[in-house]
């Protein structure tokens, strides 16, 4: 990145930090976790202690930093080398992200880099330039993307409810500031559990590694009232639902599964959990010592702030999560595909200079997609 | 801790009770070498102790607690001088194999107890050793006994068999529903871990004369089962080949994928400078990271804890295994190709 795009954004991200100190908040039980933070074209800055929210503005302030994180642990030393912390606890966290929902609308809006040539371009396999296949990928605002996270964010929440019994006062829901979502669940009776223990909740949070025999399939003896039944609680309920649509198919698909046999079950299931398996990250709810971006703060790969949804069906994180200026802003962008950002429509952009508002600016040039003229 | 009957410690003489036991009854050790009315209690230890090295289950005469005070003493001092002869022979490898089916006949009982529906204050002291001992709340319902997912996750997180992984199990409002048979297998391992610690911590006494025959004999049987070294044939497990296959042919190989294969190498003896070279050809290669990162698995930098290799269960899950007949019964790649002797 050059030294016109750097200070540009630079100078947003300070901009933003200073009038928006009340969106940015220190965590609860803040001294016993560990902060960080990077500043642009540097390396990650660890291990650091904050009292108070006053404290996180004057660091803010002080390093202008593009991104900043918070512990998820709970530390009686938070800013000693990780061996010497001495975790307790961590919240859990899960993160559910568009780009993991193989959707058929990303090749629409996903753009590529190369990383030999630097070529832009909308083909996604090779370079159409220099032919190499390493290739950067970005993608822009698709209202897609943001509803079938929402789907997965609902689905998540109703097993964490019904199956892990969290209460729903302890589960905040986090626009990511991309395209995705940060699901935190406080006081549960998993924050001590380890990352080996975390990921194998992953497991069942996304119905991976389930055998026929769990929902009553077995290889010999088959045995039809082992099968599961629509008012079923769990993972049982839910796969009788989506595997038999209504009460009265039900007796007919369960002769139809018995007489497929196990292996076919094996299949079904497979399948089966790829629709209703919740669509979660498992390596980072697997992670203990991971900081996690700062609610409140930018997310350096858009210019879109990290935030918290209260009414996630309305949410609409590219017009609520974007709040750098609409300051004009003169930009070289190469941006191939058209995209919307607080209700307005940017692109397609080849390689063109144009004025476009602070926000949409800091946007493209997050993503590399332009330059400051 | 709970207060023991003679008939709750012949089930379970390895709780706190039984040592004080022994000692309120007024035997000294040295008496056991030499009492020719104590020679039964020498000769059931014995016993215990040589089934235990053969695999096997000891089997007590006492059945649902129905014997006389003198079988049930008779059942808890074989227990507490199996031990000492253990210490004596100072075999390491009888501690292991004794605890393991000493857990195996608890494990039986606390079942026993468990599942039975009619006697409560039974069912009432099984879910309490089970709480002492191991800190888990059990609570029954109907025929289930329902134990907290997260205690659920922490007992059964190294059992490798599918159906002992959560998604597998009855999960009902933050609980997992459990058999009596079940409930009681999530707490073998540390059955025997606590016993083996039992056994470990205990002191050693110095002979006791009359016993020596009998001691020489376990150090013999003992010696006997140390383990034999295995040999590899040192060809890579295909989960292995198909990564480095990945990485050649200039493909991604996603996270997991290159944490595998790192820690696999590693363990396998190769140097940070020998597996790097693998990675130059990843699409996103950076050296300095590539090596920051094997520094952080081999335990040279960072936090100091060395990686070790995934088993082929979460290799499974993350859709990194690949298996072959060759891959039977193994449960982590670094086991492919390794014969006992």
């Amino acid at each position: 990145m050059q030294e016109a795009d750097l200070s540009f954004l630079e100078d947003s991200f300070k901009k933003y930090y200073f009038n928006h100190f009340d969106l940015i908040k220190v965590p609860e039980r803040t001294s016993e976790r560990e902060f960080g933070y990077q500043k642009f074209n540097s390396g990650m800055t660890r291990h650091i202690p904050i009292k108070d929210d006053k404290e996180l503005h004057l660091m803010l302030m002080q390093n202008i930093p593009s991104d900043v994180y918070c512990s998820n642990a709970y530390y009686t030393f938070p800013s000693l080398p990780m061996n010497e912390k001495d975790w307790k606890e961590a919240d859990l966290i899960f993160d559910i992200d568009a780009k993991d929902l193989n959707l058929s609308c990303r090749e629409g809006h996903t753009i590529s880099i190369c990383n030999e040539c630097n070529k832009v371009s909308k083909t996604l396999t090779q370079c159409s330039k220099c032919n190499s296949s390493k290739l950067e990928k970005k993608s822009v605002p698709c209202k897609n993307c943001i509803d079938a996270s929402k789907i997965e964010v609902e689905k998540l929440s109703q097993v964490l409810i019904d199956d892990l019994a969290i209460t729903k006062e302890n589960i905040q829901v986090f626009f990511s500031g991309n395209e995705g979502f940060h699901v935190y669940v406080y006081n549960s009776q998993f924050q001590e559990i380890g990352s080996r223990e975390r990921s194998e909740l992953t497991d069942y949070i996304s119905l991976r590694g389930a055998i026929p025999e769990t929902f009553g399939m077995r290889r010999h003896k088959q045995d039809r009232a082992a099968l599961p039944d629509f008012n079923e609680k769990g993972w049982r309920g839910r796969f009788s639902k989506q595997i038999f649509g209504s009460r009265s198919k039900r007796s007919k698909i369960i002769t139809e599964l018995l007489a497929n046999g196990y292996s076919s079950f094996q299949k079904t299931l497979d399948d089966v959990s790829e629709n209703i398996g919740v669509k979660i990250d498992p390596n980072v709810t697997m992670d203990i010592h991971r900081i996690f971006r700062l609610p409140g703060s930018i997310n350096s790969k858009s210019g879109l702030t990290k935030l918290f949804c209260d009414d996630l069906t309305k949410f609409d994180p590219y017009v609520e999560a974007s709040f750098l200026s609409d300051d004009t802003v003169e930009i070289i962008a190469n941006c191939p595909i058209e995209f919307k950002l607080k209700n307005k429509k940017f692109g397609p952009y080849i390689n063109e200079k144009v004025t476009v508002p602070t926000f949409a600016a800091v946007y493209m040039i997050c993503k590399k997609l332009a330059r400051i003229a | 801790m709970l207060e023991l009957g003679t008939d709750e410690l012949a089930k379970y003489p390895f709780l706190e009770g039984a040592g004080k036991f022994l000692k309120e009854k007024g035997f000294p050790l040295s008496q056991f070498g030499t009492d020719p009315d104590l020679k039964s209690v020498v000769d059931k230890a014995y016993h215990r102790l040589k089934v235990s090295t053969k695999g096997g289950i000891y089997k007590s005469e006492i059945i649902d607690g129905e014997a006389s005070d003198t079988a049930r003493e008779k059942e808890i001092f074989s227990f507490l001088l199996a031990i000492v002869l253990i210490k004596l022979s100072g075999m390491h490898t009888l501690v292991k194999r004794f605890a393991l089916a000493e857990a195996r006949r608890a494990e039986n009982h606390l079942e026993k107890d468990l599942g039975k529906a009619s006697d409560k204050s039974k069912i009432d002291l099984a879910i309490r050793i089970i709480y002492d001992l191991f800190n888990i709340e059990v609570t029954k319902e109907d025929e289930f006994f329902k134990i907290p997912v997260s205690d659920y996750l922490k007992h059964s997180i190294d059992f490798h068999e599918r159906e002992w992984k959560l998604v597998n199990r009855h999960v009902e409002n933050g609980k997992v529903l459990l058999t009596p048979d079940k409930t009681v297998r999530l707490i073998r391992k540390e059955l025997g871990t606590y016993i083996t610690s039992k056994i470990t911590n205990a002191p050693t006494p110095p002979m006791i004369p009359g016993l020596e025959n009998i001691v020489n004999e376990l150090t013999s049987i003992g010696k006997a089962l140390t383990p034999s070294y295995t040999i590899t044939t040192g060809e890579y497990p295909p989960c292995i080949k198909h990564a480095i296959e990945i990485l050649e042919k200039g493909e991604n190989l996603p996270h997991s994928g290159r944490f595998m294969l790192a820690t696999f190498l590693l363990s396998k003896g190769q140097t940070i400078q020998q597996i790097a070279p693998l990675f130059k050809n990843a699409p996103d290669y950076n050296p300095r990271v590539t090596l920051y990162q094997l520094n952080h698995l081999a335990g040279t930098s960072g936090s100091g804890t060395q990686y070790s290799c995934p088993s082929c269960e979460k290799l499974k899950t993350q859709s990194l295994c690949f298996p072959i007949p060759a891959c039977d019964n193994i449960i982590n790649p670094l086991q492919f190709g390794r014969k006992k002797k």
